[in-house]
């Protein structure tokens, strides 16, 4: 029956429980057998995931799990992004000694939880899956645990992210009282039948959610946990941090605002923008102010969050199409700005300042090349994968008659070049003042290329774009 | 086929990556036999094309890829191959093939170009030889191209290849300024050009050949308004836009000026881009787009007029040159201009004609001449040759075939285009035709002057060199010699393809009104009777006269009577000095066109860039930006309540948003 449609989270349930067990009975110098059974089960739910693909919508579990094309794709995102974090973080974790089998179990809960996220069809189920992916995440920043930073940052994340999640929680139980159900599609019809603007009640339980909603995004002014943990958690955290969770966090508001609330787009479209403005606002601008390299990607972060947001703000298919394909390639991006930095640490401690980017060109010009293709995509440089994300959200903002907020988005991305730039600059043009050479391991360095290249040839193929396009279309 | 379609640009292209990325690494020897390879097969592959083409009759058209669709519009990459593609072609990369084995000569000795030490002399050699294979892929996707924007593509990538080309010795203070006028100069056609696009995409709806030449009847009356109420054809204005963009690639005047400055680059180029191919993408262009200029009797007056000019005026430029690379480059102007004079004629037949036959004659003269100055060490004044025959047989007779091919003499093969190109004239009922006729048929008289001027002073008379010269003198290496021979031989026996190719049908369905009734084609196929009573003809007609009257007199005045040359030089004082500042039109541009626009900069950037947009708005922005990112520093405290106490503050600021605005629409709805 229906169950078949959960194949690939019912394998990775199966497979997270085994490698956690195994992972017990392994000896330290057996290690790297959790790494690999991990990468395989990644590998086996990708295409058990890729074989599910369907044009038609299908719900299982009496309404509680749907299927798509939108899950799909998106899973396959999360999944593939999650596999290359581990091929990125294991040299990290073997020189901090910190290479232990909790990390890949809970990594993959982590996973779950987003699948759950991206396939619930009910706010019981996408409180589930949200809450599965926090507490993997609030465990994973404190995963060096006897550093002070790292545990800091763990304290902060857990306390804000609970305050959140109750507000969530909150905003859904408000929800349930109004239209009597937890399941989007009765939800959606209730919010039909409703004037939004002049109902109250559902505006405060809108406003609880979207609260809850930019907490996990991590927009302005629900910001503050960001730069702080991006910089506390080890760095392969900060890069998963930075990177699926996005797309998961992209899915739930999907649901809940398009899925749900559609008919209620003038409402939401009221409270997005002015955290909208506000994180590109703050996000660009005080990246410029930070010398620790994390810090200033977290900033910018914030910012291209915002953008996300402003796809939603069109409410038109085109917006929702932009806003996936922003939040994928935008994670995509991420991941190979991250895995230069663990490139660039070294077991005295982890490169976080803008100076350790100095002379990257003389140390290693493939990866300060690398570097410099991740950071103008995320400024936005043409013909790379950033400015066509950025394109396609303003497009659809344009056409929706918000001239004024693309306007801001524009000259806050100006804002935003300076401190790529700068970054760039200090790669190319200034002394190193490490000399040591960097080498890491051939898989990460061909990953690493895969990634780059990723970033130029999503951008000059159209092909993600249409596949988004599609992907939305049918969800819708 | 596909598949060999995209193998006959790519082969070039990959050359041109592995010698230009990785030159250091394969050396000279691996730069220039990985080019060659390329080409070689992209020329072996185009001949199978040309067969495939036109005995066995398989056109193609179709898209390959397409990079976008944006409201329907697609744009796709795509080949039209037809004869008239098949043969540009074969064209450009035997060409190609030939120059590319003749740099092996010139540029053996090219770190003596560089200043001791310099850097971007380094594997000078190796990134020759990968701008010319780029460039070859460049003219191939031009030419193969079935949309606009291929063609565009192309068009943009040949100009920029021939920019980095002219400028190619960049510690040369004229070679600099040469490429840049090259750059400015076709940004001015290049914008013509593009609106031309523009506007057939607009009235068309259509980028891709075949459908705007579809539609060409249907948008035949519209018109437009552009300034005030007058009425303009569409066809005409697209077509005159696009025409534009030809003179800008083809240097008809006034946009010509780019061209003999080009010279500065290293000859080989000389010989391929600016003589044989890229220079004739825009009579391509044109006959490309014969459908459409068939319907504008007013473009096609527009650039026969533009084309006799460029014929006859820039001829007697050439007259007074001294530098033996000038001289054959104001010949190449002159001959576009043969070609442009044939488009405006309606015969495109014959202008395609003309450039293939020039294509080789031209390669020829250039590659001799650049010959010429490898043994000369250089030297590019006629005035210090001279006599040169005897040192250096091989370039002095195939001299000989490319200057009588250039001069029409009877049965080579300049002498089948050229004359075909001024019965043409003759015959057409293009308004003021008979202006044109006038003017193509005295060229005659000065292109065998300044010719036969040029192949005297250099190859006979005086021997006028230094001593340390002569005793250096000899006959050029076999990788010069051997493409010179494969030169001459199309040079002459091309002209013979005249029945078939333009007479005949091989340009039916490609070029508008090859076999319909009534029109100039078939008018010369009835008057056509076979190739040696065409011979026989023109040994009887005014253009063989008046070549040979050209070639007596360059004899009579530069070998036997020095004096009187030195008489007119003295006695028209004011004529020479008209011709060597080029009828003043350089020193125009100079004026008006760069010292306005340099004008004009300094002015907005005094009031515009220093005082309002640095002053104020960079500046004052900077500061703010500096302030508010303090201020959001000092904010982020790092204690826990009160990140909380934002996140509570953003709540309410939320909800007290929200009900400010259902007040707001409670009461206005």
């Amino acid at each position: 029956m229906s169950f078949s449609l959960a194949t690939p989270e019912i394998f990775l349930l199966s497979a997270t429980c085994f490698i956690l067990l195994l992972d017990v009975f392994l000896k330290d110098k057996f290690r790297s057998i959790g790494y690999w059974a991990s990468l395989l089960a990644l590998g086996v739910t990708l295409v058990l995931t890729y074989q599910s693909w369907t044009e038609a919508k299908a719900l299982a579990f009496n309404g509680m799990f749907v299927h798509d094309t939108l899950s799909v794709v998106l899973k396959m995102a999360v999944l593939s992004i999650v596999t290359a974090i581990f091929v990125y973080s294991k040299p990290y974790l073997i020189d901090r000694k910190i290479f232990k089998g909790e990390f890949y179990s809970i990594s993959l809960f982590a996973t779950l939880g987003m699948m759950v996220m991206i396939s619930a069809n009910t706010l019981l189920m996408l409180y589930m899956g949200l809450e599965l992916l926090s507490l993997s995440m609030y465990a994973l920043v404190a995963f060096n645990r006897d550093n002070g930073r790292c545990t800091e940052a763990a304290m902060k994340y857990f306390v804000l992210g609970a305050i959140a999640s109750g507000m969530l929680l909150y905003g859904m139980s408000l929800l349930y009282g109004l239209s009597g159900s937890i399941e989007l599609s009765s939800i959606a019809e209730y919010v039909a039948n409703q004037k939004i603007m002049s109902s109250v009640a559902l505006l405060f339980a809108l406003t609880f959610i979207i609260v809850g909603l930019g907490f996990k995004f991590g927009v302005a002014p629900f910001h503050m946990w960001v730069p702080d943990v991006y910089q506390g958690a080890p760095t392969p955290v900060t890069m998963m941090l930075a990177s699926a969770p996005k797309i998961a966090v992209f899915a739930m508001t999907m649901r809940l605002l398009v899925g749900g609330m559609e008919f209620g787009s003038e409402g939401w479209q009221q409270m997005l923008i002015p955290l909208i403005v506000m994180s590109m606002v703050i996000g660009n601008i005080a990246a410029i102010a930070q010398t620790n390299l994390k810090r200033m990607l977290a900033y910018s972060t914030i910012s291209h969050m915002g953008f996300v947001l402003l796809g939603f703000v069109s409410a038109s298919e085109g917006g929702y199409s932009a806003a996936m394909y922003y939040a994928i390639t935008y994670a995509i991006t991420a991941l190979g700005g991250f895995a230069i930095l663990i490139a660039l640490s070294h077991e005295d401690g982890d490169a976080e300042e803008l100076d350790d980017l100095r002379g990257l060109s003389r140390r290693h010009p493939w990866y300060a090349f690398m570097m410099m293709l991740f950071l103008f995509s995320m400024a936005g440089v043409p013909p790379l994968v950033g400015f066509f994300a950025k394109l396609y959200i303003l497009q659809a903002v344009v056409s929706a008659g918000f001239v004024w907020l693309a306007v801001i988005a524009v000259l806050m991305s100006v804002v935003g070049a300076f401190y790529y730039l700068r970054a760039i600059k200090l790669m190319y043009f200034d002394k190193p003042i490490d000399e040591r050479s960097i080498s890491m391991s051939i898989s990460f360095n061909a990953l690493l290329s895969v990634n780059g290249l990723l970033v130029v040839a999503l951008g000059l193929t159209p092909s993600l774009m249409a596949l988004c396009l599609i992907a939305i279309k049918q969800s819708i | 086929m596909e598949s060999i379609y995209l193998a006959i640009p790519l082969a070039p292209l990959l050359g041109a990556i592995i010698a230009g990325l990785f030159g250091s690494k394969i050396g000279r020897k691996g730069a220039h036999i990985v080019t060659i390879l390329g080409v070689g097969i992209a020329c072996l592959l185009s001949f199978y094309v040309l067969k495939h083409i036109a005995f066995d009759g398989n056109a193609f058209n179709g898209n390959v890829y397409t990079w976008a669709a944006i409201d329907g519009l697609a744009f796709n990459v795509g080949f039209l191959i037809d004869n008239l593609t098949a043969m540009m072609m074969v064209v450009v990369t035997f060409v190609s093939l030939m120059v590319h084995i003749y740099t092996i000569g010139y540029m053996e000795h090219d770190e003596d170009n560089w200043p001791k030490g310099s850097l971007v002399g380094r594997h000078s050699y190796q990134r020759f030889f990968s701008y010319i294979s780029l460039f070859t892929f460049s003219m191939l996707i031009l030419v193969m191209s079935n949309n606009f924007m291929q063609l565009f593509f192309g068009w943009e990538a040949v100009g920029l290849v021939s920019y980095l080309l002219i400028g190619f010795w960049s510690t040369r203070e004229t070679a600099i300024f040469a490429n840049m006028k090259a750059f400015l100069v076709n940004r001015v056609g290049d914008f013509g050009f593009l609106l031309g696009i523009a506007t057939v995409l607009m009235y068309f709806g259509s980028m891709d050949y075949a459908e705007v030449f579809a539609k060409a009847p249907e948008v035949e009356g519209v018109t437009m308004s552009i300034f005030g109420a007058e009425e303009w054809s569409v066809i005409t204005v697209a077509c005159l836009l696009l025409f534009v963009g030809a003179m800008g690639k083809s240097a008809q005047v006034p946009l010509h000026v780019w061209l003999p400055d080009s010279m500065e680059g290293p000859t080989p180029i000389s010989a391929l881009i600016h003589a044989a191919t890229m220079v004739t993408a825009g009579i391509f262009m044109v006959a490309r787009m014969s459908p459409l200029f068939e319907l504008s009797t007013t473009a096609l007056s527009v650039v026969l007029l533009v084309g006799a000019v460029t014929a006859l005026f820039m001829g007697f430029i050439g007259i007074i040159q001294h530098d033996i690379k000038r001289v054959v480059a104001y010949s190449t102007l002159s001959q576009l201009g043969y070609m442009t004079v044939a488009l405006g004629a309606s015969a495109y037949g014959a202008a395609v004609f003309h450039l293939m036959t020039h294509a080789f004659f031209k390669a020829l003269l250039f590659l001799a001449a650049g010959s010429v100055i490898i043994a000369m060490h250089h030297e590019q004044d006629m005035r210090k040759m001279g006599g040169l025959k005897k040192y250096m047989p091989i370039t002095y007779w195939t001299s000989l075939v490319g200057s009588l091919a250039l001069i029409g003499f009877p049965g080579f093969s300049g002498f089948f285009s050229k004359d075909l190109i001024i019965e043409a004239v003759h015959a057409s009922s293009t308004p003021h035709a008979q202006i044109a006729y006038w003017m193509v048929l005295i060229g005659v008289f000065v292109t065998a002057f300044y010719s036969f001027r040029m192949f005297f002073l250099v190859f006979h008379g005086k021997e006028r060199m230094d001593d340390h010269t002569r005793e250096h003198l000899h006959e050029s290496p076999w990788v010069v010699t051997v493409p010179l021979i494969a030169l001459a031989i199309p040079a002459v026996i091309s002209g013979y393809l005249l029945y078939p190719m333009v007479v005949g049908d091989f340009f039916k369905n490609v070029i508008a009104g090859v076999g319909t009734e009534g029109s100039l084609a078939t008018e010369m196929k009835d008057h056509y009777h076979g190739i040696f009573a065409f011979i026989a003809h023109g040994l009887m007609s005014l253009p063989f006269w008046l070549a040979i009257s050209g070639v007596g007199s360059a004899w009579f005045i530069y070998m036997r009577k020095p004096e009187i040359a030195s008489w007119f030089y003295k006695h028209f004082r004011w004529l020479h000095t008209l011709l060597d500042n080029k009828y003043y039109l350089d020193a125009f541009n100079q004026r008006v066109f760069a010292g306005g626009a340099i004008a004009l900069g300094k002015g907005l950037w005094a009031a515009g860039d220093r005082c309002l947009i640095d002053g104020c708005m960079v500046n004052g922005s900077a500061w703010i930006v500096k302030k508010f990112s303090a201020w959001s520093r000092y904010l982020q405290t790092g204690f826990m309540y009160h990140y909380a106490f934002s996140m509570i503050i953003g709540l309410l600021g939320l909800i007290s948003w929200v009900i400010y605005k259902t007040n707001v629409l409670g009461i206005s709805g």
